[in-house]
């Protein structure tokens, strides 16, 4: 605090204090001002992370605590060459994120192209779309499987039953169980990708679209030459951030299909649970986090030079 | 069809003359469209709150009934058993941690967009990488460390944080501190250097430059970054369940009313409703900045 006494001088004589002593002052004020947070974060993300790559390399199963040894990587190669249910989830946790991502995508962008113009109703209508996003996910993830997905008393099978009489719907969640996780997790993304992708259309200038207008161009011109491309960067944040966000959702799959049936809705973060707190598996457990990080730096690499560029610091 | 709609700014004069009633027309179709399909989207929300006012048999019924005698017998039962606990757990760890949240990230935003030290990009990005790391990476140890024995190589014993609020509070803490700093960030850029600058000629300290022109400055970004560090930490499961499942938060007050084949739709919509309630009416207010807070500042 001290430090910042330095700028309560006379006006006359700030003007001839030296300049580098006053940007090192505020240099060193920042950075006490930094630390408590930074110290903070390192504690309890970076140490327990330290932690998940020493217990990788480590057989440990809490049932058996006296067998604890370190084994190198045997966890990976296991994991990776023996463990059926983690080959699955590699390929459960792609179609997940890139199915839940682009569908959410192109709902929001829906959504975000409805509510863009003037009409009667306009904010509650916004208003309508945002609110799956402020459900709880453990809430939302049962009101879907309970009441709308349910083969007997669900709402979706009913409406499908109307619209095409004598045809039953799917069983969601026993015969398109991850398309059914899907949805719920699309139903609360969407609202994300609009606000994103709407902030993106507010920021054309009205010219260009009446320029545009006068040039002849037709609704569906105007959204694919103007919209699109002026969107483009708003759409790759959205898919960055709907990776990184969508990949950590495991309450729809816990609440609604335990990662079943069989593996067909167990994915990576999934999977670590289940080792970890079901089998006690705290080195396995570990390893598999270990991985999901690493397939994870890809895609935060790139979302963190996306950002880099957009904030343009 | 879609050109004759006006965006907000008037349509051209010969347009105008030429396409006037079917561009009323197109923009009631434009308002019908949108209106179903918001309709669509809310609609489990509104059937999950109709349910929790049904009968147990009604909850069940086909076709759905949206129009039927309301009835509290779900809500009595619901309120039968102890919910206060829960909810006041929720709200403790949700206020305290967003507390913290606010004493640590306020500081280091202020200092990240004001009063940069060195590598203070570093540090940014730092900080926003720990929010995308995904939760399976430090759950296993986070387990081992809450638990009373902890690992026996380590400590000797554990932090015997399990089943504990502090253990939650930690955590939703340090997971909403990247975003409130990143959010706060953005706010404090925007004020004018000159009003800084003209501070500090007069004398100002840090003290008094955060306390009297700063903070009044960004009192909506605080609220907004407030009222979302709440939302996360309320509607956060996982952590809850794993870390602090017997007596905690307001999503395992819910999933005491799941049983195995779901024959209780009413009380369990009653009380999905109680849990997202609050929230709801919260997120309701900040719907622009929502998008600010997880974009990290870069929509706004």
């Amino acid at each position: 605090m001290a430090i910042a006494q330095s700028s309560s001088q006379p006006l006359k004589r700030t003007h001839q204090a030296p300049t580098t002593r006053r940007q090192l002052t505020d240099q060193q004020v920042g950075r006490l001002l930094v630390m408590p947070a930074l110290i903070f974060a390192i504690l309890v993300t970076q140490a327990p992370f330290i932690l998940t790559i020493w217990y990788s390399l480590q057989r440990w199963n809490l049932n058996r605590p006296e067998r604890r040894a370190f084994v190198g990587i045997d966890n990976y190669v296991y994991l990776l060459t023996q463990d059926a249910s983690t080959r699955a989830a590699v390929a459960n946790t792609v179609v997940f994120v890139v199915g839940a991502v682009v569908a959410s995508m192109a709902l929001g962008l829906l959504y975000a192209e409805l509510v863009n113009r003037r009409f009667p109703g306009r904010g509650i209508v916004r208003t309508l779309l945002i609110t799956p996003f402020l459900i709880m996910p453990a809430a939302a993830a049962l009101t879907w499987k309970n009441q709308m997905l349910n083969p007997n008393y669900g709402v979706v099978d009913w409406v499908i039953d109307v619209i095409f009489p004598g045809n039953p719907g799917p069983s969601w969640l026993e015969g398109l169980p991850m398309v059914s996780v899907i949805a719920v997790v699309v139903w609360r993304w969407a609202p994300f990708m609009m606000l994103i992708l709407l902030a993106g259309m507010q920021s054309i200038s009205e010219e260009v679209r009446e320029a545009a207008r006068v040039d002849g161009a037709t609704g569906w011109r105007e959204f694919r030459d103007i919209t699109l491309p002026h969107l483009y960067r708003f759409m790759q944040l959205g898919g960055l951030l709907g990776t990184v966000f969508i990949v950590q959702e495991i309450d729809p799959i816990f609440m609604m299909t335990q990662g079943g049936p069989g593996d067909a809705t167990t994915t990576l973060p999934y999977r670590v649970y289940e080792l970890a707190r079901q089998s006690f598996d705290v080195g396995r457990g570990a390893a598999l986090g270990v991985i999901v990080v690493l397939m994870s730096i890809v895609v935060i690499t790139l979302l963190v030079r996306l950002l880099d560029r957009m904030l343009e610091i | 069809m879609a050109t004759v709609l006006s965006r907000g700014g008037a349509p051209l004069g010969w347009r105008r003359k030429n396409s006037g009633s079917s561009q009323e027309r197109a923009s009631v179709l434009w308002a019908i469209v949108a209106w179903i399909v918001g309709l669509v989207a809310f609609f489990p929300v509104l059937y999950m709150f109709l349910t929790g006012f049904k009968t147990e048999g009604a909850a069940v019924t086909l076709p759905p009934r949206l129009i039927f005698w309301p009835t509290f017998e779900n809500y009595q039962e619901v309120f039968g058993i102890n919910f206060v606990p829960y909810f006041r757990n929720s709200i403790i760890t949700s206020l305290v941690s967003t507390l913290l949240v606010m004493i640590l990230a306020v500081p280091c935003a202020y200092a990240l967009a004001l009063r940069r030290p060195k590598k203070w990009k570093d540090v940014l990005f730092f900080f926003i990488s720990t929010r995308f790391m995904p939760a399976a990476g430090v759950i296993v140890p986070l387990y081992v460390i809450f638990s009373p024995t902890g690992d026996p190589q380590l400590l000797g014993r554990g932090l015997n944080l399990l089943g504990t609020l502090q253990g939650l509070i930690i955590l939703y803490t340090a997971m909403n501190l990247p975003i409130a700093i990143w959010m706060l960030r953005s706010f404090f850029e925007e004020i004018p250097k000159d009003v800084l600058d003209a501070a500090r000629i007069d004398g100002a300290g840090l003290f008094r430059e955060m306390t009297q022109i700063v903070l009044p400055m960004v009192v909506p970004g605080l609220v907004a970054t407030i009222f979302i560090a709440i939302i996360f930490a309320w509607n956060e499961f996982f952590f809850a369940f794993n870390l602090a499942p017997k007596e905690s938060t307001v999503p395992m007050f819910m999933v005491r009313f799941v049983t195995a084949e779901g024959l209780f739709w009413a009380k369990l919509a009653a009380s999905c409703t109680m849990a997202v309630l609050p929230i709801v009416l919260l997120g309701w207010l900040p719907q622009g900045q929502l998008v600010r807070g997880l974009s990290m500042g870069a929509v706004k």
